[in-house]
């Protein structure tokens, strides 16, 4: 434990940061480099910090940690509650080591307003770390939410040519699942009388309204995840993202949705969670088969990447929603795991667009000739995204199948055909790029990778197969939470199901205290 | 100990992968080939004490998986079966490195190659290593990325990258049977450790699994679901179309990979799970008219091909076909047998066909051949010995393993099994006649290469000819000197053939002991030593627990008391393919075009391997590009976006479009609306009021 606000002091420094970043002034050239180095240096610092609180951690206990509390609006009970449990320790630690990576990645390749886009980077730290330390609603949904004004600058500013287009498009699903969101923590907060995330998770409020609340949550991750057929926005948004913005959308944004079902979903939640599993897991199915075949016929690198990264993210709802330990588990790895391979693999994308300027997977061919180090390293992530055995991507993809195949043997079936589906997109990708003869002069005149970007991709490369071999230092941390929500969802399951069997008298009956009108055919189960 | 057996590999890998600009291609080849030449030298040393001794041990490094009540760790299994498998794997590996650093000389990125055939080396021992299914899993996928790798090897060549990634694809088609599998062993089982499972086999053996919404037998689709993995990366039929393409890789891959070790690896898994697979009746039948199957077709397939490596790919297929029904009629020791000599003799085979290649400038085509056994008498002699073996003439080590699966099926007296039986005799006659043919059609009749390349035949060098000797040596004695060992001698009895054979045979000295190429003398040696020893070494002391047959399943007992024209039919039809193939290559010239024309519709068929490559792109590739691009277009382009964002935006813009038409600016449309609204409102309210009071 540490006796400082380190929660609080990791998501508001970057915010510092890019305050400080914006008062810099002068000759443009000079103003870029110190935002450049701001930027970095707090970027920096915020992932020591990220790194002590790891170290920090205690594995052995189920609790939320480093908890901070403050009353914040006293009459409505709201408070200003801070804190991480083996779910979300991780997830804040990912963003925080993304951040610094992403302002290194951009270090040349962004020129035009440059103090800006620093300051929209620190800001969305700030808002992301925030997002998975919030233990209240309130707090939690106004982080999450604000994270879209950033993306939405950095794609709408310093994106490719149909910028206006995806930030809108990215704007517009994201709202309307927000909407619902916000119409879901307030009947909540009425209903409850709190907003106080732990105080929720342990009081699940009655099935009926379980029912419409889960809806509408569902609606606000199912975009953010994303999940078939509210997936359209982030190929549009990855294509026009410049690298680091596709690297934090892909390595965190996309993480968010998962947290959600994790935090809100399964535990507040847990009879509509069971009861829509089925729901989940057709989606994800479709995800992974409809997005895997629509990643093999694109043209465009980022495009293809994006349509995996939904695929892969079919794994993480899938395995959440079997409520299993290995799914569940399973789900998280799947998530830090794909947060490390993807982000590096729109890193790679990155290096050759900042040479050639072009995304097109036509234009590249036979770069192991020029650029071999890129080629390993490349290799390296596309077999982590095949979900290889030794490196990171197979063992959340495995154990989140694991789950699925207990809880339902048609479902893992179909999920598994992912397996071969996604092998056969990124292998058909790396021949194109980096095999073949060399057709593109221009292409085949590109220099290797140089020693800044060589030092990014070295922590990708030591992460991938670490946690590959080793999984054990994240798991340790991860299931003692887990094992904590799964007693809690089946106990709230199994009292739930209790109450069901004995005849319910008119005074008792939960059902009677909701006021909103009840979703039709509730009644199996 | 055991880990100077199994990671030498790998730090040789590391070493030459990451240092290889450092160390230079010289250096790279002396790390990789000492590392497995040490390796080598170990597992057989290991051979004598856990096979031989009888000391099977399991040696565990760490966790890998924890999650649950579900737990991967990463540990060393070295038991008789796990054993033999790393000294095929390691004496094999030794020699195609050194014969690589020949054979390679004048590519320009031969240190990558060496560090590649490491890595392959290492994923391969884990996998037989593994005391899990995970680790399986992880060594299974390994040698599946390594062949990727090395198949694909020659970059630039369209040809070798679709080959690569045709060889990963569908042995990933295959992976997808052995990842449910061992989710089902999982969930069945409670436990992936090969301890747990074995042990809770016979509990099982009559409990059944919803699978799909069926109510299935468990350990048949346990089974079931393994061998799929199994089909997938030893080539058997349905998931084959990958092996005869992987020859776009260079040749000692295809010796190492695609004949001795990787390919059977689905062989070695089934033998693995025997404890399992000999509860599960319908399993085994499956894997024996699987494996028949293949044999005959791939042999059918093989006796058309041109192309030299391709003529082996199939005539390997084939080989394993006869593998599996071995496994399948219970007879796994008999599989194990084939699968070490085979790796010997067919190692030898492709490497001699490189050795030919290498000679003929890189020519592949038999039919640019022909007429040079005198340049290169070495290999033509080393092609003999192969040959022989793998056609099963006696004394050849061919004979004595492939006789015994032969027996074995004839003795499961079921119809699969004489199924198998028959379909082994066909393949046997074809793979006699198609090895012939490959011999006279290279090395005899008239030179058919341009004089430009007749010029340059030569034999190759000696870095090249060496590996070729020891595995020859394997080939020559191999299946003589563990013949009873591996299937022969029960402890209850000596009557066997071959086992009078034993002890004064052995002539291989122990000053030999020590010198690295040599493993297989070693070996012998050791063989040699324990059977004087105990006189009747046999069997069931020799696989010990690690292989399992139910007292009735027992073929290799019964295959050693079938009739005499059982055995010798086998060797009869080898003799009479070999003559068949001199008949019409050599002794009747164009008789071979005639045949063509006579079965013309059969021909085509064989020619172009029963049309599986056609079908397959016709059914699965184009299907799945087709629907990529429909869901694309037509899903998130036509309805998702029309009906979601773009839909809803455009929506918007032409309701503004309405709305701003409201807003004329003439002064009178205003006055217009509001006396309309007013009025309105004033008698919506009168009738509230009449209405309510």
């Amino acid at each position: 434990m540490v006796d400082f606000p380190i929660l609080s002091l990791m998501t508001y420094l970057p915010l510092v940061g890019a305050l400080f970043v914006m008062m810099i002034r002068g000759e443009p050239d000079l103003v870029a480099r110190n935002a450049r180095f701001a930027a970095l240096y707090t970027s920096m610092f915020t992932f020591a910090l990220a790194f002590y609180m790891m170290a920090k951690f205690d594995p052995a206990s189920a609790d939320f940690q480093f908890v901070e509390k403050h009353v914040w609006f006293d009459s409505l009970k709201i408070s200003y509650h801070m804190g991480v449990d083996g779910i979300s320790l991780f997830f804040v630690v990912l963003s925080a080591f993304l951040t610094p990576i992403c302002i290194l990645a951009s270090w040349n390749s962004i020129q035009s307003r440059v103090k800006e886009y620093m300051v929209a980077f620190l800001v969305l730290e700030t808002f992301m770390i925030g997002t998975f330390c919030a233990l209240d609603t309130v707090l939690f949904y106004v982080f999450f939410e604000a994270v879209l004004i950033p993306m939405f600058l950095i794609i709408g500013i310093w994106g490719g040519v149909r910028r206006v287009y995806s930030a809108f498009k990215l704007f517009l699903y994201t709202l309307l699942g927000s909407v619902l969101m916000l119409v879901a923590i307030l009947t909540l907060y009425f209903q409850a009388g709190t907003t106080d995330i732990p105080t929720l998770m342990a009081n699940p409020v009655a099935r009926d309204l379980q029912m419409w609340l889960w809806l509408a949550c569902f609606a606000s991750f199912a975009v953010k995840m994303p999940m078939w057929p509210v997936h359209t926005w982030l190929p549009d948004a990855h294509v026009e993202a410049p690298t680091a913005g596709s690297v934090i959308l892909a390595g965190v944004l996309l993480k968010m949705g998962g947290y959600g079902f994790l935090r809100f979903s399964l535990p507040m939640f847990p009879e509509a969670s069971a009861h829509y599993a089925d729901l989940v897991f057709w989606l994800s199915i479709i995800a992974i088969v409809y997005t895997s075949l629509v990643a093999l016929v694109q043209e465009d690198m980022k495009k293809m990447i994006a349509y995996s990264s939904v695929a892969h993210m079919g794994f993480v709802t899938l395995g959440i929603f079997t409520a299993t330990t290995q799914g569940v588990e399973g789900g998280i790895f799947q998530m830090i795991s794909h947060g490390i391979i993807s982000g590096a693999l729109f890193l790679c994308v990155g290096v050759v667009y900042d040479r050639l300027h072009t995304r097109e997977i036509g234009r590249y061919g036979g770069l192991v000739k020029n650029m071999p180090k890129y080629a390993t390293v490349f290799m390296l992530m596309m077999l982590g995204s095949v979900g290889l055995p030794g490196t990171s991507g197979f063992v959340g993809e495995f154990l989140s199948l694991l789950g699925a195949f207990k809880v339902d043997t048609t479902v893992a079936l179909f999920a598994t055909t992912g397996v071969v589906l996604g092998a056969a997109y990124m292998l058909v990708l790396y021949r194109r790029v980096i095999f073949g003869p060399q057709t593109n002069e221009d292409a085949a005149a590109m220099p290797d990778l140089d020693k800044r970007e060589m030092l990014i991709f070295l922590p990708f490369v030591v992460l991938v197969l670490w946690l590959g071999v080793a999984p054990g230092y994240v798991m340790e941390r991860v299931s003692p939470s887990v094992e904590k929500l799964l007693t809690q969802y089946e106990t709230h399951l199994a009292a739930a199901e209790a109450a069901q069997v004995t005849p319910i008298t008119e005074e008792n009956n939960p059902a009677d205290d909701v006021s909103l009108p009840m979703p039709e055919a509730q009644t199996d189960e | 100990m055991e880990l100077l057996a199994v990671f030498p590999s790998l730090i040789a890998f590391l070493i030459a992968f990451l240092f290889g600009k450092q160390i230079t291609d010289k250096g790279c080849q002396f790390v990789t080939c000492a590392a497995v030449i040490v390796a080598a030298f170990v597992s057989c040393v290991l051979f004598f004490d856990v096979a031989l001794a009888g000391h099977p041990r399991i040696i565990p490094l760490a966790n890998w998986i924890v999650s649950g009540d579900f737990s991967a760790s990463w540990t060393l299994r070295i038991d008789q079966l796990t054993v033999v498998m790393m000294c095929v794997i390691n004496i094999v590996s030794a020699c195609v490195h050194v014969y690589s650093v020949g054979y390679m000389s004048h590519d320009p990125a031969k240190g990558r190659f060496m560090a590649y055939l490491a890595l392959f080396t290492f994923a391969m021992l884990m996998l037989v290593t593994s005391d899990n299914l995970l680790q399986l899993f992880f060594g299974w996928e390994g040698v599946g990325l390594a062949s990727y790798l090395l198949i694909g090897f020659w970059n630039h060549k369209p040809s070798a990258n679709a080959a690569a990634v045709k060889a990963f694809i569908v042995n990933r088609v295959g992976d997808f049977g052995l990842a449910l599998g061992t989710m089902a062993i999982f969930v069945i089982f409670g436990t992936i450790s090969y301890e747990g499972i074995f042990e809770k086999a016979p509990e099982l053996a009559h409990t059944t699994f919803m699978f799909l919404g069926f109510e299935v037998h468990a350990l048949t689709l346990v089974c079931l679901l393994l061998f799929m993995g199994a089909v997938g990366k030893s080539a058997q039929l349905g998931l084959h179309t990958w092996l005869p393409d992987a020859m776009e890789g260079p040749t000692p891959v295809s010796a190492l990979i695609h004949a001795a070790t990787m390919v059977t690896a689905g062989v070695f898994l089934v033998a693995r799970f025997s404890p399992v697979f000999e509860y599960a009746p319908v399993a085994l039948m499956v894997v024996t008219v699987v494996g028949a199957t293949t044999a005959f077709v791939a042999a059918t397939i093989g006796l058309t091909q041109f192309d030299i490596k391709r003529v082996i790919a199939y005539s390997t297929m084939s080989q394993l076909g006869y593998m599996f029904f071995a496994l399948g009629v219970s007879a796994y020791g008999a599989a194990m047998f084939h699968l070490m000599t085979h790796a010997f003799f067919k190692a030898l085979l492709f490497l001699g066909a490189g050795s030919v290649i290498h000679a003929m400038s890189d020519e592949q085509d038999m039919r640019k051949m022909g007429g040079i056994w005198k340049m290169i008498p070495t290999t033509y002699v080393m092609m003999w010995i192969g040959s022989l073996a793998l056609a099963g003439i006696p004394f050849f080590s061919g004979y004595f393993s492939k006789d015994m699966i032969l027996e074995a099926a004839f003795a499961d007296h079921t119809w699969f099994g004489n199924y198998a039986f028959w379909m082994g005799i066909a393949a046997a006659l074809m793979t006699a006649f198609y090895s012939w043919r490959l011999i006279l059609m290279t090395f005899h009749g008239k030179p058919r290469a341009d004089e430009h390349v007749m010029a340059h035949v030569h034999e190759s060098p000696s870095i090249m000819l060496s590996p070729l000797v020891v595995l020859a040596s394997g080939a020559l004695v191999a299946g003589y000197i563990f013949y009873t060992p591996f299937v022969g001698g029960t402890s209850h009895g000596g009557e066997t053939a071959h086992v009078e054979v034993q002890g004064d045979e052995v002539t291989f000295k122990p000053e030999k002991h020590g010198s690295e190429d040599h493993g297989t003398a070693e070996e012998s040696h050791g063989a040699a030593k324990v059977d004087e020893e105990h006189m009747v070494f046999g069997r069931q002391q020799f696989w010990g627990e690690s292989l399992k047959v139910l007292p009735e399943n027992d073929t290799i007992e019964g295959g050693h008391h079938v009739p005499t024209w059982v055995k010798l039919l086998p060797v009869a039809v080898g003799a009479v393919g070999i003559l068949l193939a001199y008949l019409v290559y050599m002794w009747r010239e164009g008789l071979a075009g005639k045949i063509v024309r006579l079965f013309a519709p059969l021909h085509r068929l064989f020619f172009n391997k029963w049309f599986f490559d056609e079908i397959y792109d016709r059914l699965f590739v184009q299907r799945a590009f087709r629907w990529g691009r429909f869901f694309w277009k037509s899903g998130d382009g036509a309805v998702i976006d029309r009906l979601g964002p773009d839909g809803f935006s455009s929506l918007s813009r032409r309701l503004g479009g309405v709305l701003s038409r409201a807003q004329s600016g003439y002064m009178y449309q205003y006055a217009l609306i509001m006396m309309v609204g007013l009025i309105g409102l004033i008698s919506w309210l009168i009738y509230r009021v009449t209405v309510a009071y």
